[in-house]
């Protein structure tokens, strides 16, 4: 992010960047995101927690381009979650396509979604737009649930285990969780790259306008309903991506990923991390799937510990815990 | 005389039984300052959403340069060359003061783009600069729009405006919650605008309005009831019963 085609450099620089350290974190995010990615098998208690974080984190990352940057709540994430997820399994299972077609039909058909259920709700504002988001997605759970010849209903969806898979030439046992996490890391990686450029780029400009001023930004020339949608489109492509990862991961896809429960929880994550930072997210995940798996050792009721962790922030810092750590970082 | 910019015809807006508009028949030449005046809920406000867009007209047509404008959508209106200001200052406050012109700017240049990087367009740093240094807001560029003083704000909002390079440029109450220095200097800044651009007001200073429009528009009830020259409205006899006789500022 050198700006050296700028005829200003250090002063536009100055302009748009805080000084110091956050700005020196905001240069180097993908870095030093898939830095901390790939140290997280070996710093947190089990390999399948360190899954769930990349997937889930992935999750908020998606969720965080439409919620933090666009400034739309949306309650209905778990449908393109849950369509990459189904979509692979059955690619996989059903149709015995081999495992990088079924996360690339994953991914496209979580979009296409996206795109559906986006130009059905993007006309809504505020609660009304959270709704609709909540009603169409509970509306892919049941159809999923009804549709039990292709999804298993109830039960889930079962029948499509990868055990090796073919990366670039070399065999790579799927069921080994080191190697399984590792390889999983490389779409994220990817989808984080992606998410930086997109946040870096003219159009996540106009999505903040947006979320700053909706009325100004549609004054200053901007169709907002159709950035609206493309941005909630490409959030749901990265949701979708960590669907496909975790249907890799589970080898099954409970009925429960489509229930709005996933929705609410990718929204918690989001907050607690800090929504509208890039890093965030993933701290989020992170920390409530740590919580989950530490407090639930010892009380099932673990939900009433990280619920009123959850109050506790929205409360007290709604910026979340990273975003509350750049912030005092950067002096404001 | 000139083919005229922006011709407005029998131009009405009903929000459902309520008539703010009715019957408005005017058009406005190239490089003229018009003010729009007129007592609260005179339609002023409501003219002006139609003029950007904001509204549809219920009746009537408006054509810029010849187009007819009826079913535009508002984010059009700026790239045929209309753009605004609002009576409530309207910025991106959270954003910095150079970002938000530049934001502005992008609209013209790349709006759906997401692979370039934006500080890789240098050519729309540039145009923010020259329409901060324009409204004299340079050395703010980079402070966080919010925290800047209220006439700061409003001159930040006719640079975003201006940076669109509008043959129209709308002033919705420009000064409106402005002290006596900063009228002052928001005055000057319209005058140094007027140069070259085509701009309508809606004021309620009076003193301001005489000095600086070419022409002024009386509307009453939504209806256009008088339309002349700064002299010719001091002297029309019903301007002065509805309007005029009212304002203290006005002596």
């Amino acid at each position: 992010m050198t700006s050296q085609s700028s005829p200003l450099p250090v002063m536009a620089a100055a302009a748009a960047r805080p000084a110091g350290l956050v700005a020196t974190l905001t240069a180097w995010r993908v870095p030093l995101t898939i830095l901390a990615l790939c140290l997280l098998p070996w710093v947190l208690p089990s390999k399948a927690l360190a899954v769930n974080v990349l997937i889930y984190g992935l999750i908020a990352v998606g969720y965080n381009l439409l919620f933090g940057y666009t400034g739309l709540l949306s309650f209905g994430h778990a449908a393109f979650f849950g369509a990459g997820a189904y979509a692979t399994g059955i690619a996989i299972g059903q149709f015995g396509l081999p495992w990088f077609v079924a996360v690339a039909l994953g991914v496209v058909f979580g979009g296409a979604l996206a795109v559906v259920i986006g130009l059905l709700s993007i006309r809504t504002r505020g609660i009304y737009f959270s709704m609709v988001t909540l009603a169409l997605s509970q509306l892919v759970y049941y159809a999923a649930l009804q549709a039990s010849s292709w999804t298993g209903g109830e039960n889930g969806l079962r029948g499509f285990t990868v055990a090796k898979i073919s990366l670039f030439g070399v065999a790579v046992d799927f069921l080994n969780p080191v190697a399984k996490y590792y390889v999983l890391m490389i779409f994220a990686a990817l989808a984080l790259w992606l998410v930086s450029r997109i946040l870096n780029s003219p159009f996540g400009a106009a999505i903040e306008a947006i979320r700053e001023n909706e009325t100004r930004a549609r004054a200053c020339g901007y169709d907002v309903e159709r950035t609206k949608l493309l941005s909630f489109t490409l959030s749901g492509l990265i949701c979708a991506l960590a669907g496909t990862m975790s249907a890799l991961h589970l080898a099954i896809v409970p009925l429960d990923t489509l229930h709005y429960h996933t929705s609410g929880m990718i929204v918690m994550m989001t907050l607690l991390g800090g929504a509208g930072s890039f890093f965030g997210p993933f701290v989020g995940a992170l920390a409530f799937l740590l919580m989950e798996d530490v407090i639930s050792l010892w009380t099932s009721h673990w939900q009433i510990v990280v619920g009123s962790v959850f109050i506790l922030f929205v409360l007290f810092l709604p910026k979340g815990i990273w975003g509350t750590a750049l912030s005092w970082r950067a002096g404001r | 005389m000139n083919a005229p910019l922006l011709a407005v015809e029998n131009v009405g807006r009903r929000f459902g039984g309520f008539v703010a508009l009715e019957g408005v028949t005017a058009s406005f030449e190239p490089n003229k300052v018009t003010a729009i005046i007129g007592p609260n809920g005179a339609g002023k406000s409501t003219f002006f959403n139609v003029l950007s867009g904001v509204l549809p007209p219920s009746t009537g047509s408006i054509r810029f340069k010849g187009q007819d404008l009826t079913g535009t959508p508002q984010h059009r209106f700026v790239h045929l060359g209309i753009a605004r200001s609002y009576q409530i200052t309207n910025i991106f406050p959270d954003l910095s003061v150079h970002e938000n012109v530049r934001v502005a700017a992008q609209a013209f240049r790349a709006r759906y783009d997401i692979w370039t990087d934006r500080s890789r367009l240098p050519e729309l740093d540039d145009k923010a600069d020259a329409a901060l240094a324009a409204v004299g807001l340079s050395q703010q560029r980079g402070a966080t729009a919010k925290f800047l003083a209220h006439g700061q704000q409003r001159a930040l909002e006719i640079a975003i405006a201006l940076v669109a390079e509008p043959e129209l440029l709308l002033l919705d109450e420009p000064t409106a919650g402005m002290g006596p220095e900063e009228t002052k200097d928001m005055v000057a800044l319209i005058e140094k605008l007027a140069a070259d651009r085509t701009i309508l007001l809606v004021e309620h200073k009076m003193k301001m309005i005489l000095g600086l429009s070419d022409r002024i528009l009386v509307l009453h009830h939504g209806r256009l009831i008088a339309d002349g020259t700064p002299q010719h409205i001091q002297a029309d006899s019903e301007v002065r019963r509805v309007y005029l006789g009212q304002n203290d500022g006005y002596a």
